[in-house]
């Protein structure tokens, strides 16, 4: 118990530092962010791996102990409570009078009788019964024992299941654009985590398009005004054997496909760009996700036009759903659907540095060697349906009428998911059975005073926490002198 | 119809309040009143002087005296402070469900409605231990720790009506929170009982500590009503991470991601395990498991406050 207790009380403490800084695997920005700013304290965090806590050697040290412990100690346990389960109870104590609830009862009665009667009461009340001559020994709340047992077993199921699922599902993200598709496959994902013995040519097929995006934002009450909700991504799904349905995905509500989940947890606009050479001929066309910078949903995208025109072209957009002009002159947006949409761009011509085969972020454009052809001051303004030119005569740009949007999903495989609740659920039906059944013994114990008078003995015996155990007693004195027409002795 | 409920909860919220202060006021002079010497000698000579009424005074006598050990003592002013609390917790009560109607949901999905219904349950936790103990020397610290969190709620966290999240919108938003806040509360009895008997341990052992503590529990009995009292509590916690897990799950895709909220929430059900075991633990009954309780509920209200204001991460709902 004390090296139980111990691991326990530094489990805890050791949790702490985790939740001061930013995680790598739930906020990678947040540690970027707190390496810029500590630049002094960083490394020592990071040697330390506080960033990754619960990953770390010293965290999963803790809790491994723990449960090394832990199963050092439910194993000797449960051996010795599956004899107990298959034992009879032990043999009446010759003194009663220093057990728990010890009371009397005397008076004409039958000895044979009260003995039987008092044994079968006890059978009523859930007692393993066993006479040892004039007297009854009974134990009840074995449950007990086992509700313990099964919610220290749960926990290791937990862990073994959890670290299952770990090796054995994965994680991907991908963003999609409406009336776009995305096909379950490793290369068709932005970003996968697989799990160690994850074989990603494998995974289940399956292909999702969405067909729309409904979103709704507040514009009637004032204090939530532009707030977002009512998110539904319709999709169409193709399974493998060419069967097709559609289905909706909502925040709290993913779709379960080919035992995987699909999460819908970000939107954003995906403007349809086309970019013409000055003959008028198309050289790149796209949706391109702009990513949402703040709640009125002011969002960024970069737009690459490696070939077709006398130069490579990137772009920095800045779109406006419903542009507003700040006292500065610089835009923004005061709403976060498309009431008065603006795209803004600043060209770049140069070397876009992609051609080398290099993998680029799509959401990032490295300006250091481009020369800038429209800045901040002069950007391209473009509204939906709009052409305007190119600077330098490199060609057209349009933005097309319709403004897309684009959903990123994020998808799901954890195998041991479903035993991981089992095994909770077991955990809090063990902690219930093993906290709140009382385990006992009681003894009735007839004792013949001569003459036909006979007194009776009631004594218990707590097994564990037992606070209810002398009324128990009590009662089963009561009830058991009064069938036999005898009062217990106060 | 939306602001007047609104405008109607706060106006109950802050009525709650002053009942609240009352019954605190009340509650404080039951104390006193338990820390001065049992007036019986004295009282006893002015009663049979008054010759007639007597019989009347010795038997309130007898049902003021304090009886040590047993904690049921009554007196007016304890009697007076109940009453209040009652009032107080209708009209806390009352606030509660005119928020959730102005909202149209349950009224827990901001900083200020989580507090304004958290402190309910405390509240409620607290009148309906009642009938199965006498926990009323508890009511200034319920009362006054409930008042503290009122104040702070409705000053510093008040917001006006706004629509529910996406994420927010579950069936698991009731039941998660609702067992969360009523774990709250029995942590919140257990603590009580807890400080109460690391100062009667105090008072058994050396002699000092305040005078009401004659009139409470022994040492021993306090620690046994406060592992029983937190073990419901631990039963509600141990929920209530199972089913934010499952939410987690629908929600955010993981069912656990060691967000700081789950990280607080598993600290917390870290420090009531080590409690339990504790008990059964040579050398750690009695002050030193008392202590666990009293940090671990410490650990409930960091969790509440500081991570829900301060800290960075998914459970970000308070509004502010």
């Amino acid at each position: 118990m004390r090296t139980a207790l111990f691991l326990l009380l530094l489990l805890a403490f050791a949790a702490i530092p985790g939740s001061l800084v930013p995680q790598v695997t739930a906020d990678p920005n947040g540690v970027r962010a707190y390496e810029i700013q500590n630049p002094t304290l960083y490394p020592i965090l990071d040697a330390l791996g506080v960033f990754n806590t619960y990953g770390s050697v010293w965290f999963s040290a803790i809790y491994l102990l723990l449960f090394v412990s832990l199963i050092g100690c439910i194993i000797p346990r449960a051996r010795h409570h599956w004899g107990a389960l298959r034992s009879r109870p032990p043999r009446t104590p010759a003194r009663l009078e220093r057990m728990a609830g010890f009371s009397t009862a005397s008076g004409q009665a039958d000895a044979a009788a009260a003995l039987s009667s008092a044994t079968s009461q006890l059978k009523r009340l859930g007692y393993r019964t066993e006479t040892f001559g004039a007297s009854v020994s009974a134990e009840r709340g074995y449950l007990r024992e086992t509700g313990n047992l099964v919610f220290h077993m749960a926990l290791v199921g937990i862990l073994v299941a959890v670290g299952f699922g770990g090796g054995f599902g994965f994680t991907g993200q991908r963003i999609v654009v409406e009336g776009s598709k995305f096909v379950n496959a490793e290369g068709d994902y932005d970003t996968i985590s697989p799990g160690r013995f994850v074989d990603t040519d494998d995974l289940s097929p399956f292909r999702i398009v969405v067909d729309d995006f409904e979103v709704r934002y507040e514009a009637e009450n004032k204090n939530a005004y532009g707030q977002a909700g009512g998110y539904v991504a319709h999709v169409t799904n193709t399974l493998a054997d060419g069967s097709t349905q559609k289905a909706q995905i909502k925040v709290n509500e993913p779709l379960e496909i080919g035992g995987t989940q699909v999460y819908l947890l970000g939107n954003g606009y995906a403007p349809t760009v086309t970019v013409r050479d000055p003959e008028g001929t198309v050289v790149w066309t796209d949706d391109v996700p702009f990513l949402p910078q703040d709640a009125n949903l002011t969002s960024q995208g970069v737009i690459k036009v490696p070939d077709g025109l006398a130069e490579q072209v990137g772009m920095i957009g800045f779109l406006y759903p419903t542009v507003a002009t700040l006292p500065s002159g610089a835009l923004a947006s005061s709403f976060p659907d498309l009431n008065d949409p603006v795209l803004s761009l600043q060209v770049y011509a140069g070397d876009l540095g992609i051609n080398d085969g290099e993998p680029k972020s799509v959401y990032a454009l490295n300006t250091a060697d481009l020369t800038q052809l429209a800045g901040r001051k002069d950007a391209l303004k473009l509204t939906p349906g709009e052409t305007v030119d190119l600077p330098d005569g490199l060609g057209t740009i349009e933005l097309s009428a319709d403004i897309k949007r684009f959903v990123s999903l994020d998808v799901h495989r954890d195998p041991a998911q479903g035993w991981v609740l089992v095994f909770a659920i077991l955990v809090l039906g063990g902690l219930l059975t093993g906290l709140f059944v009382p385990r006992r013994r009681v003894w009735v114990k007839v004792v013949e005073t001569g003459g036909g008078d006979i007194r009776i003995e009631y004594a218990g015996l707590a097994r564990g926490e037992d606070p209810t155990l002398d009324a128990a007693v009590a009662d089963i004195a009561a009830k058991h002198s009064t069938a036999l027409g005898l009062k217990v002795d106060s | 119809m939306t602001q007047t409920l609104e405008t109607y909860s706060l106006f109950a919220i802050y009525s709650a309040m002053a009942v609240y202060a009352l019954a605190f006021i009340a509650f404080t002079f039951d104390l006193a009143r338990r820390a001065a010497p049992a007036p019986v000698s004295a009282s006893v000579g002015a009663a049979t002087a008054v010759g007639g009424r007597a019989t009347a005074l010795l038997e309130r006598l007898a049902t003021d005296a304090p009886v040590p050990d047993s904690g049921r003592t009554t007196s007016r002013p304890l009697r007076v402070a109940m009453a209040l609390t009652v009032v107080g917790w209708v009209l806390h009560v009352a606030a509660d469900i005119m928020r959730g109607l102005a909202a149209g949901r349950v009224p827990w999905a901001n900083m200020f409605e989580f507090s304004m219904t958290a402190t309910a349950i405390v509240v409620g936790v607290f009148l309906l231990l009642q009938f199965w103990q006498d926990f009323r020397f508890l009511g200034a610290y319920i009362t006054g720790f409930v008042l503290i969190l009122l104040g702070l709620a409705t000053v510093n966290f008040y917001v006006a009506v706004v629509p529910l999240p996406d994420a927010l919108q579950s069936a698991w938003l009731v039941i998660h929170v609702f067992v969360a806040s009523l774990g709250t509360g029995f942590f919140a009895i257990g603590a009580g009982l807890s400080i109460a008997q690391l100062l009667q341990s105090r008072r058994e052992t050396s002699g000092t500590g305040p005078r009401f503590l004659d009139t409470l529990p022994n040492a021993e009995k306090l620690e046994n009503l406060a592992y029983r009292v937190i073990l419901v509590g631990f039963v509600f916690w141990t929920f209530t991470l199972i089913a934010g897990a499952i939410w987690a799950e629908r929600a955010w895709g993981r069912y656990w991601g060691w967000d700081t909220k789950e990280v607080w929430t598993f600290i917390i059900w870290t420090i009531f395990a080590g409690y339990i075991h504790a008990r059964a633990t040579r050398g750690w009954r009695g002050s030193r498991s008392a202590t666990l309780a009293i940090v671990g509920f410490g650990a409930v209200l960091f969790n509440f406050t500081i991570v829900n204001l301060f800290f960075k991460g998914l459970h970000a709902y308070s509004g502010l």
